[in-house]
């Protein structure tokens, strides 16, 4: 294992070479800015909670803050702090809710989806009308391709939530289980209809339409859904991220690269950025590719293995390594079982030759009646 | 209660898309250090921004960071830092000599980087490392260790759930590798007993020559040696070429493939005493059977964890322990079968009676490992 760690990594990171600055002057690192009065206030409920740790209402709220921070800012540090901030109820035996909401989160996004499972039936155990750990429970199956026990976790919020909500949640766990064409209707319907959703929840209903329409191979209107939910929030990493994926299948990199050239720039962005760079041959294409392997590297090393699917495209598209892209395709589908899951599986093991290995895949496919347009036909160039 | 409230759902919602939703990495820290002739040098490059939310380095607070300011900074740095990483020889405290400070950047940023020598009141063997930065304030970080120990390269992570680690600074000696792959060589072939019933139902006739149908005892102990020197050596020469074409990679068979006909190989080897067939060339049988036992050798090898370093030496000590193992197995037998050649027993019950019951055991292991079948044998 440590002999497997050592050759993933990059030479340069391992033989960095340390300097000293000629110049005091010489600004070295732009920390988040100190003066934004979020994290000015964030700095006030730290100290207090350094004073007082063992007040959990005040702690609950600086986590919070501190999670909220961390998906704005794209910073998983924020997810430590937030951790942190928790720490007398983090290991205790009966956590209260509020914890327990918290650490389900935290391990969702360690991808440690079983144990968040079970704090969720925790709080709902206690709660049963906690519409939040309904969806985050629903989310979280959907993502393992557990798509019964998904729609199960979803019609709890009927009559928790409001219309949008709840049709979002059952139409989209129902289009992966062989209902495409009539929950994209009934989508499709409760958007129109919607006048009154806050703006965050109308983006989730139109990305996920939008991902609808494209699997059925409706592109036009898959399009237009994109166009829409761009009008929402045009800055939403997860919609940015979609529709990428959809402008590069359709053979427009120049779009892609116009959309993504903001600053910030997320792994999952970043490799976007740099397929559509490959297909245009832009200057920066290698120095994107460097950047890539050192971050998948660095995030290696931790022993944690989070970006598991980007890292799968990664080594098959940019590495051109299909035997590694493989094994780590392989080793995400344990893990997740979304539409790229499966996609970058069988893309693998078309480029190996090996149909054993996306043998799981296509059982999956058959099993779940999945109506997906582009996994049909990759499926059909392994039978 | 009807209705969520937006900000909730917001934060909620987006939680499944955790996969590409990053542009930073979670907090590492990169420890190196480099073990020469038992003085123990380290690196440790820390964050700028982890720094600055331990213990500030905004000096100004215009959200920069720059050289100056963290050159006020160096001392308390050091103070809080180095607490943070214990050393301990046995039970005795070490501690870590501060000697310079340095910048360096890693993908998500500028690091401070500080050189420190680890001091120890005796010769270091065992170091105990305790790793403790940040854990605090920011559980998802962890601790980065490389090692160099004399041109070994190990690895490690420090964690929350698991913050030491042990360094054992006596085994790196290039001679420990030798011996202890040797050591486990030796072992292998003793506990092996495929390995060994192969080699003895091959001995057992070398006392004797076989002429009109009919075995007959060796007049004098030259003859028998040379079969015997002769069969040990094409087996030799056999097991070393795939052991080692094996362990760099050239060769891989499926186990169950190598473990079958490893038993088929002692099952021919017995069989052939009963039915013989060569007379003078048993060792071209022996060096074809001894290219399948070389295998066998290579997965012990392997399972056993190759240095990455060292592994000429390891593989070198593992065949010559085998080489040592297989000696002391053909200096017990040969000469007691010299002294016992003549005798009615030794051709009935040994030879023919002892090569049924080899046989028989090989045909056991055969069936077992080729259709995965538990008969219970196996287990010997």
């Amino acid at each position: 294992m440590i002999l497997l760690l050592a050759s993933f990594l990059p030479y340069h990171l391992l033989h960095a070479e340390p300097y000293i600055p000629q110049d005091d002057a010489i600004i070295l690192e732009k920390l988040p800015v100190s003066r934004d009065p979020q994290i000015k206030k964030l700095r006030e409920l730290r100290i207090q909670l350094t004073e007082t740790p063992n007040i959990l209402s005040l702690a609950v709220r600086l986590a919070r803050a501190y999670l909220q921070l961390g998906h704005t800012r794209a910073d998983p540090r924020y997810d430590g702090y937030a951790q942190a901030a928790l720490q007398p109820w983090w290991n205790i035996e009966n956590p209260p809710i509020e914890v327990l909401l918290i650490r389900a989160t935290l391990e969702q996004r360690g991808h440690n989806f079983n144990q968040a499972l079970k704090d969720l039936a925790s709080v709902l155990k206690i709660q049963p009308h906690h519409a939040q750990a309904w969806l985050t429970q629903a989310v979280i199956h959907q993502v393992q391709g557990n798509y019964q026990d998904s729609r199960r976790s979803c019609l709890p919020l009927l009559p928790l939530t409001n219309t949008l909500v709840s049709t979002t949640c059952i139409a989209n766990v129902a289009s992966l289980n062989g209902q495409a064409e009539e929950s994209y209707q009934s989508l499709q319907d409760a958007v129109s209809k919607d006048i009154s959703s806050p703006p965050q929840e109308k983006l989730w209903a139109v990305t996920l339409l939008a991902e609808m329409a494209a699997r059925l191979g409706n592109d036009a209107e898959a399009e237009h859904y994109f166009q829409n939910a761009l009008g929402i929030n045009e800055k939403d990493t997860y919609l940015l991220g979609a529709y990428s994926d959809f402008l590069l299948d359709q053979g427009r990199p120049s779009v892609v690269q116009s959309l993504l050239n903001g600053t910030l720039k997320p792994d999952g962005l970043l490799l976007r950025l740099t397929l559509a760079e490959k297909q245009l041959k832009t200057a920066t294409f290698e120095k994107h590719v460097t950047t890539l392997k050192d971050r998948f590297a660095e995030n290696r090393l931790r022993g944690e293995a989070r970006h598991l699917r980007e890292e799968a495209r990664f080594a098959l598209y940019l590495l051109h390594q299909p035997k590694h892209a493989l094994e780590i395709a392989q080793e995400n589908w344990k893990i997740q079982r979304e539409h790229w899951d499966a996609r970058i599986l069988l893309e693998a093991a078309i480029q190996n030759g090996d149909q054993a290995a996306a043998q799981p895949v296509i059982n999956s496919l058959i099993y779940n009646d999945t109506e997906d347009s582009l996994l049909k036909k990759l499926a059909g160039q392994l039978s | 209660m009807k209705r969520l409230s937006a900000s909730f759902l917001i934060c909620f919602l987006f939680f499944q898309f955790t996969e590409i939703t990053f542009a930073h990495k979670a907090s590492d820290s990169y420890l190196r250090f480099n073990i020469e002739d038992k003085t123990i040098q380290g690196q440790w490059d820390i964050a700028l921004r982890d720094l600055d939310f331990a213990i500030g380095l905004d000096g100004n607070d215009d959200g920069h960071v720059t050289w100056g300011e963290l050159r006020t900074k160096h001392e308390a740095i050091e103070q809080y830092a180095l607490t943070r990483l214990k050393f301990h020889q046995n039970t005795e405290a070490c501690w870590s000599k501060p000697q310079q400070h340095l910048v360096d950047s890693h993908t998500d940023g500028a690091y401070a980087v500080l050189n420190f020598a680890v001091v120890c009141p005796d010769p270091i063997s065992i170091l105990k490392i305790e790793y403790n930065l940040l854990f605090d304030l920011d559980p998802l970080h962890r601790g980065l260790l490389q090692i160099n120990d004399n041109g070994q390269v190990q690895t490690g992570v420090f964690s929350p759930k698991e913050p030491t680690r042990l360094l054992d600074l006596k085994k790196s000696s290039p001679w420990s590798e030798l011996f202890q792959f040797g050591r486990e060589g030796i072992w292998h072939i003793l506990i092996g007993y495929d390995h060994i019933l192969f080699l003895i139902s091959l001995m057992l006739p070398a006392v004797l020559y076989r002429k009109n149908g009919r075995w007959h005892p060796h007049d004098t102990f030259s003859p028998a040696w040379w079969d015997v020197l002769k069969i040990v050596t094409a087996f030799t020469l056999a097991h070393s070429m795939t052991l080692s074409l094996a362990v760099l990679g050239f060769v891989s068979l499926p186990s169950r493939w190598v473990e079958s006909a490893i038993a088929a190989s002692v099952l021919v080897a017995a069989l052939h005493n009963l039915y013989p067939v060569f007379r003078t060339r048993l060792w071209i049988m022996t060096f074809i059977f001894g290219l399948i036992h070389g295998l066998g050798f290579a997965s012990v090898l392997i399972d056993l964890g190759l240095p990455g370093q060292s592994l000429a030496l390891a593989l070198a000590g593992f065949n010559i322990g085998v080489e040592i193992g297989q000696v002391v197995i053909v200096s017990i037998l040969i000469p007691l079968a010299f002294l016992i050649r003549r005798s009615w027993s030794y051709q009935q019950i040994i030879l023919n009676f002892g090569s049924i019951i080899i046989g028989l055991v090989a045909f056991m292991w055969l069936l077992e490992r080729s259709m995965d079948m538990n008969v219970n044998m196996g287990t010997w």
